[in-house]
């Protein structure tokens, strides 16, 4: 029996890559979901075959980062995962019934060819809207923390429905659709992607607002964030977090008017990492807020470290042919099935 | 609430034994699917037939709607342990969720990866690096098998660990818990099962083809290939499947019990065909049995000594009426499995395996018969494990989430709905594919309208790339 934990501190590890799977999930699927939410204001028909081939080939995949940070909870922290689960029972439910219908859609759509393709369509947007707003919701009260008695979920069934968790929903919708958006101009030509560039002006504004509004609720949910973010002299060094936000801004506004194509895209993902990191940063060390540090609920070191092996094995090798399955499908997105 | 009294563990068992039936008919599927369409496209590499594409092209969206629904159905699985059963989760995290991250981190991505490639791959890769994604797509799921059955078994045959002052289960030795004692008899019955259900759903549409006298080319080599599996393998699943049995005896004794409906330990046990086990009298109603035959088949002598129900308190015991009788559904259509192949091989050597229609409507009948036998098999082996989840170890009474019974009946509602909806609608176009068979021109873009405007499109695109 292998143990890790005398030479390093495998829970902070585990945290940082679980908080790693959870972020990648977040701009991968976030792009696909974004596409789904834009989906029915798409000026054309060709326009959505093109939406929906661009992301048709990585859906699955991407979907994946969030049964690897499902999955790493319940192996790596087991009491997080089993507090926050009831906690966030129907957000939760929610939010995968959303997932199966955007997943379905893609091969039912593929299929058909009459009006019963208008119903997929629906299904996609519905089930990308309804997955995104759970998501953010999710976010919400993950970020407000959940009440615990011992070791179990101590609160009330509609604890999750409060309206810090809308709008952390709404923000998130705007956030995945400016994802979306921006993937659509890297990935579409003509008037798909001259479509595109006008959603992604319109939604960044949404998203500008909804970071605001978080970003200035998060230090009154507890003192401990308050006072993370305002003493001397860590406000200098976190400083850097908020005037990237609003640079990132104001040159993905100043793309967003010009002819570039990778750039909104990248900067998209930047605006992203910069809220993920500053939300992590305000909860680090809880991984359930106010009740349970990384260190708290620990699995067993040895199960922990048995895991580890895997992860530094294969997460690389994932990342190569992630990497090598969009090289190829590089390029812009045509509006024809391809199987 | 509703003036009902709801049982929230009845609700969550219900809710996922509901979620799970319909999660893994899919899987099954795929699993056959994979590694068929692997060897369909190895043959057309090497043969460079083009029927052999045309089956190809025509199973793999059969496949990518399967696939679909068992991600978004597996998804669903792998939150339902945290929302449903989350004091589960926490005593067993240690032990079994490593089981559940390597099934993620070894073969979900690879499979999800390449499945890309498989659907969307034509004219981007190679011919060789598009059969190499297939074989790793088909590797995938085996893997998936791997893990996921290792983790079931450990739920079935638990060992390797210990339980700590805290009443979590601590793990002491990991290939102990990898591969406990039920595991690789549970691992092949399943691959197995699951390349049968292909074997006998191709045979089934082939089966159609050759009826309806269409396809014939393409219909005379799926009907064959999958007549080779009835004949071969089928048999074979009778003997890994009494493996396992002689397996579940020795670990499981009570759930053997439950199958043969035997209440008292002892020899000369009969073989129930029929019987209604009654749980207050504790007897085998109305038995049609044969003398000694259970123990027989599960001893080899007739006066071997097979474990009763009463061994245990009452209790102790699953629900029994349940257990006997999925366990006689999927014995009597494996050997309906059994006779299919037996019926091949004559009518083979008769050189009428083509050509008789009446063994043609058997076939069409058997479709099914996979998914059922799978489901039935089951049921047998997760019912036979109550009143636990982790057997011996912890009940199923105490797994149960802090949630309320009315959150786990509206969720099982919407699951119903939903999955009846998807179900309904993957069956439909399923149906379709097979109704429009292998088609044999090149069908690029025939779902969308060729435009004028399209096809420019499509020029410029290339011209751009």
């Amino acid at each position: 029996m292998f143990d890790f934990s005398t030479w390093i501190d495998l829970p902070l590890i585990w945290g940082g890559l679980i908080a790693t799977a959870v972020f990648l999930y977040v701009f991968l699927d976030g792009f696909d979901l974004g596409c789904g939410i834009l989906f029915p204001f798409a000026p054309s028909d060709q326009c959505r075959n093109k939406i929906m081939n661009s992301i048709a080939p990585f859906w699955d995949g991407n979907e994946t980062w969030l049964v690897l940070g499902g999955g790493g909870l319940f192996a790596a922290f087991p009491v997080a995962y089993a507090v926050l689960m009831p906690a966030l029972y129907m957000p939760v439910i929610l939010m995968l019934i959303g997932l199966i219908f955007r997943g379905v859609a893609f091969e039912f759509r593929f299929k058909t060819d009459g009006r019963d393709r208008r119903y997929w369509d629906i299904a996609f947007h519905g089930g990308s809207l309804l997955a995104a707003f759970m998501q953010g919701m999710i976010l919400g009260n993950f970020v407000q923390g959940v009440t615990v008695e011992g070791r179990s979920f101590a609160g009330g069934a509609l604890d999750w429905a409060n309206g810090f968790a809308v709008v952390t929903g709404i923000a998130v919708i705007f956030g995945y659709a400016l994802l979306g958006a921006t993937w659509l101009i890297m990935k579409t030509d003509k008037q798909t992607q001259d479509w595109a560039r006008k959603a992604a002006r319109y939604v960044v504004f949404f998203v500008f607002i909804g970071m605001v509004i978080v970003s200035i609720s998060m230090p009154f949910i507890d003192p401990r964030i308050s006072d993370l973010w305002f003493s001397v002299p860590n406000i200098f060094f976190l400083l850097p977090i908020p005037l990237c936000t609003a640079i990132a801004f104001i040159m993905l506004w100043r793309d967003l008017h010009s002819a570039r194509e990778c750039r909104p895209f990248l900067l998209s993902i930047a605006l992203f990492f910069l809220a993920y990191l500053g939300i992590g940063i305000s909860l680090f060390p809880w991984i359930v807020p106010f009740s349970f540090t990384v260190w708290d609920a620990a699995a067993a070191s040895t199960s922990q470290s048995l895991l580890l092996v895997g992860a530094l094995v294969f997460l690389p090798i994932i990342l190569i042919y992630t990497a090598y399955s969009y090289y190829i499908f590089r390029g812009k997105s045509d509006e024809h099935s391809h199987y | 609430m509703l003036g009902l009294e709801l049982d929230a563990v009845l609700l969550a068992r219900i809710q996922f034994a509901f979620t799970i039936s319909f999660h893994i008919v899919f899987p099954a599927f795929t699993i056959g699917l994979a590694s068929w369409l692997a060897v369909i496209e190895g043959l057309y590499l090497k043969t460079g037939e083009k029927r052999y594409e045309d089956i190809y092209r025509m199973w793999v969206k059969i496949f990518a709607v399967c696939f679909g629904m068992g991600v978004v159905s597996g998804v669903v699985m792998s939150y339902q342990f945290g929302t449903n059963w989350s004091v589960f989760s926490d005593k067993t995290g240690n032990v079994i969720g490593p089981l559940l991250g390597y099934e993620v981190l070894t073969a979900f991505f690879l499979e999800a990866s390449f499945l890309g490639i498989m659907l969307f791959g034509w004219g981007r890769v190679s011919k060789k690096m598009h059969f190499v994604s297939t074989v790793i797509v088909a590797v995938g799921t085996l893997i998936s098998a791997f893990w996921i059955l290792s983790a079931n078994s450990w739920m079935q045959t638990p060992q390797g660990f210990e339980i700590g002052d805290d009443g979590l289960l601590y793990p002491t030795n990991w290939i102990e818990i990898i591969f406990n004692p039920s595991f690789p008899y549970r691992f092949f019955h399943m691959v197995v099962a699951a390349y049968l259900t292909t074997a006998f759903v191709v045979g089934g549409v082939s089966a159609y083809y050759l009826w309806r006298g269409r396809h014939q080319k393409h219909a005379r080599i799926m009907f064959a290939m999958a007549m080779m599996m009835a004949v071969f393998v089928a048999p074979v699943q009778l003997l890994i499947g009494h493996a396992h049995g002689e397996n579940t005896m020795h670990y499981q004794p009570v759930k053997v019990a439950a199958m043969e409906g035997n209440w008292e330990r002892g020899g000369n046990k009969p073989l129930y065909l029929f019987g209604i086990p009654n749980e207050e009298t504790e007897t085998t109603d109305y038995g049609v049995k044969v003398p000694n035959g259970a123990s027989w088949v599960l001893t080899g002598q007739a006066d071997g000594e097979i474990p009763g129900l009463k061994d245990v308190a009452k209790e102790d015991r699953p629900p029994v009426i349940w257990v006997f009788w999925s366990f006689r559904v999927m014995v009597g259509l494996g050997m309906a499995m059994i006779l299919t192949g037996v019926c091949a091989a004559v009518l083979f050597f008769r050189k009428r395996l083509f050509t008789s229609r009446l063994f043609q409507l058997w076939c069409m009948a058997m479709t099914p018969s996979g998914f059922i036998a799978l489901l039935a098999g089951w049921f047998v082996t997760e019912i036979g494990r109550q009143p636990y989840t982790a057997y011996g170890v912890i009940r199923t009474s105490e797994s149960i989430s802090p949630v309320a019974a009315e959150q786990v009946a509206i969720s099982l509602i919407l699951f119903i709905i939903v999955y009846t909806l998807i179900f309904g609608a993957g069956s439909y176009y399923i149906l379709k594919l097979i109704g429009k068979g292998p088609s044999v021109k090149k069908d690029k873009g025939a779902y969308y309208g060729h435009t004028m405007e399209a096809s420019v499109t499509k020029k410029l695109t290339t011209k751009d790339s």
